[in-house]
């Protein structure tokens, strides 16, 4: 009798099993710990309440908000779908770290982009997880649905998970090059691009030298665009194109940034040593 | 003292094609740091059906040398044939057939032992998933505790599950980081025991790398004796003991440790 079970055929392709089995494991790990399942429904869902109350009290005091009820509360559930998205995807990333596991990984068939995608699956889930029971609780409470922006909704976000993909990609990319002494990034990095990306006030209110730099990031087309539906209800074509193009553009760096530092890895010899 | 269950194998499963070549070819290996050489342009061949060990102290290159057979670690320079393919263009022809196992990379804590094992399943696309974890749990007795958390368990349990875990594929290539570190004597002799067996069974190669001479002398037919980057000698444990004339492993050890750089040359 000799060694050997394993699909003995030369194994260069894609493996969709392979990227379900990573998917899996992030999902055990979600399910072994309610705590950190409740985390992830629980900022959203306080987000939004604060939001909801805020803009009840400037509905009856503001005219900006007077003019759509709903857009404090849409911009911070948008903004909360970029924050997840770099964040699920980074805490699935961190997870192997914290376990020390990518030596045991890396020494399977699993290729590094199987692994990414299923790191950008989990990141969808944990943004559904997160944002669409507060998305569903605010109808009830304020009688606002996100929802009813209708299509403009999914464009909006498809833009702002690739580009919290993109930031992801690049943060765990940091990591692997500075080790965990860099994980805080995973964390903090969004909030430095918040004051840009005008979630909650109009480009036009930054002074006019860093408008420009707003203009730079996919989000802030978003977020314009998110209010000229609700104010004009009109669906602004060229901010959509613009913001693709950038997340395009974003992707492609972040991606360059990850793998470049998934070789330099395997050069450092870091695979084995990476963890806590 | 535990034994080992023998459990027959599925008639239906394929064989490796028979090949001259040995499994293992490495030629002018190095792995340079910007502060150190940690492997220093050695060569080594391990044949079909070996077990060899890589014997050294701390910071011999033992580790390393694994990592890069298993392309983990990418070399300086050199090169590394498995199965006679190129493993620095073409890991992922070679991975099905091998695995690796060591005491100092876990297993994610908070997942199950059943759990970990049938991710690793499916990352190798085995077939008959529950049935070969099932069969490896019966063979390394761990299915008492299967549905426990691989964080609850203790070193023994956690070695015979990292060695389940190594087993999945069945590979024709095991290599082994210290395979009985931290573990009682009887744990480490039921480990060797499982793995002598293992290898007489299905004729695969393993390398480990170790600084247990005992386990060294008992499983090992071929030794690789390293330090600072270099093999300084090589040959069956016998060989080796009779050639500097002691009386066992752990005394050629001691005397290539504490001999004085000039004579630790690399064996040509």
């Amino acid at each position: 009798m000799t060694a050997g079970i394993a699909a003995r055929a030369v194994e260069t392709r894609f493996s969709p099993e392979r990227v379900w089995a990573m998917l899996l494991r992030y999902l055990y790990i979600l399910r072994s710990s309610w705590p950190r399942t409740l985390e992830l429904l629980y900022w959203p869902t306080l987000q939004m309440l604060i939001w909801g109350f805020m803009s009840q009290f400037f509905y009856q005091n503001s005219s900006y908000v007077a003019r759509a009820f709903g857009v404090l509360l849409a911009a911070v559930m948008l903004w909360d779908t970029l924050f997840r998205s770099q964040l699920g995807l980074s805490m699935s990333f961190l997870e192997e770290m914290w376990s020390r596991n990518l030596g045991h990984l890396f020494v399977t068939p699993l290729r590094p982009y199987e692994w990414v995608i299923s790191l950008l699956a989990m990141s969808v889930i944990r943004v559904m997880i997160g944002v669409v029971p507060a998305a569903l609780l605010a109808i009830p409470l304020y009688h606002y649905s996100i929802f009813d922006m209708g299509l403009p909704l999914v464009a909006f976000f498809a833009v702002l998970m690739a580009m919290g993909w993109a930031l992801g990609l690049a943060i765990c990319g940091l990591i692997m090059r500075h080790g965990m002494g860099a994980e805080s990034l995973a964390w903090t990095v969004i909030f430095a691009l918040a004051p840009l990306s005008c979630v909650y006030y109009p480009v036009t209110t930054l002074p006019g030298w860093l408008q420009p730099v707003a203009w730079a990031f996919p989000q802030t087309y978003v977020f314009e665009g998110m209010r000229a539906v609700l104010f004009d209800e009109a669906f602004r074509v060229d901010y959509f194109f613009a913001a693709v193009a950038l997340d395009l553009v974003y992707l492609a760096l972040g991606t360059v940034i990850f793998f470049v530092s998934f070789r330099d890895a395997r050069r450092r010899g870091a695979l084995l040593q990476m963890g806590e | 003292m535990r034994h080992i269950e023998a459990v027959p194998e599925p008639a239906n499963e394929p064989t490796p094609k028979p090949t001259a070549e040995p499994v293992i070819v490495v030629d002018n290996l190095v792995k340079r740091y910007p502060s150190a050489i940690a492997v220093d342009g050695i060569g080594f061949t391990v044949d079909r059906g070996v077990t060899a060990a890589l014997l050294g102290g701390n910071g011999a290159g033992k580790t390393t040398t694994l990592a890069i057979l298993l392309g983990l670690l990418l070399p300086s320079s050199g090169a590394v044939r498995v199965f006679g393919e190129d493993v620095l263009r073409h890991r992922y022809r070679v991975l099905p057939r091998m695995n690796f196992s060591s005491p100092y990379v876990d297993l994610p804590q908070r997942l199950t032992v059943r759990q970990n094992l049938s991710i690793y399943a499916r990352l190798y696309r085995l077939r008959d998933r529950d049935a070969r974890i099932d069969r490896l749990a019966r063979e390394l007795q761990i299915d008492a505790f299967l549905d426990r958390p691989s964080g609850k368990l203790s070193s023994g349990q956690k070695t015979r599950v990292a060695l389940a875990k190594a087993l999945l594929n069945e590979p024709e290539l095991l290599l082994l980081d210290e395979p009985t570190a931290s573990l009682d004597p009887d744990t480490g002799d039921w480990v060797r025991s499982y793995l002598e067996d293992y290898r007489a069974r299905t004729g695969a190669t393993i390398l480990l790398a170790s600084h247990n001479m005992g386990e060294v002398e008992r499983l090992c037919t071929q030794v690789l004796m390293m330090k600072s980057g270099h093999i300084v000698d090589r040959g069956s444990p016998d060989e080796l003991i009779g050639r500097y004339g002691r009386t066992n492993l752990e005394e050629v050890f001691l005397h290539i440790a504490r001999a004085q750089p000039p004579a630790l040359e690399p064996v040509s």
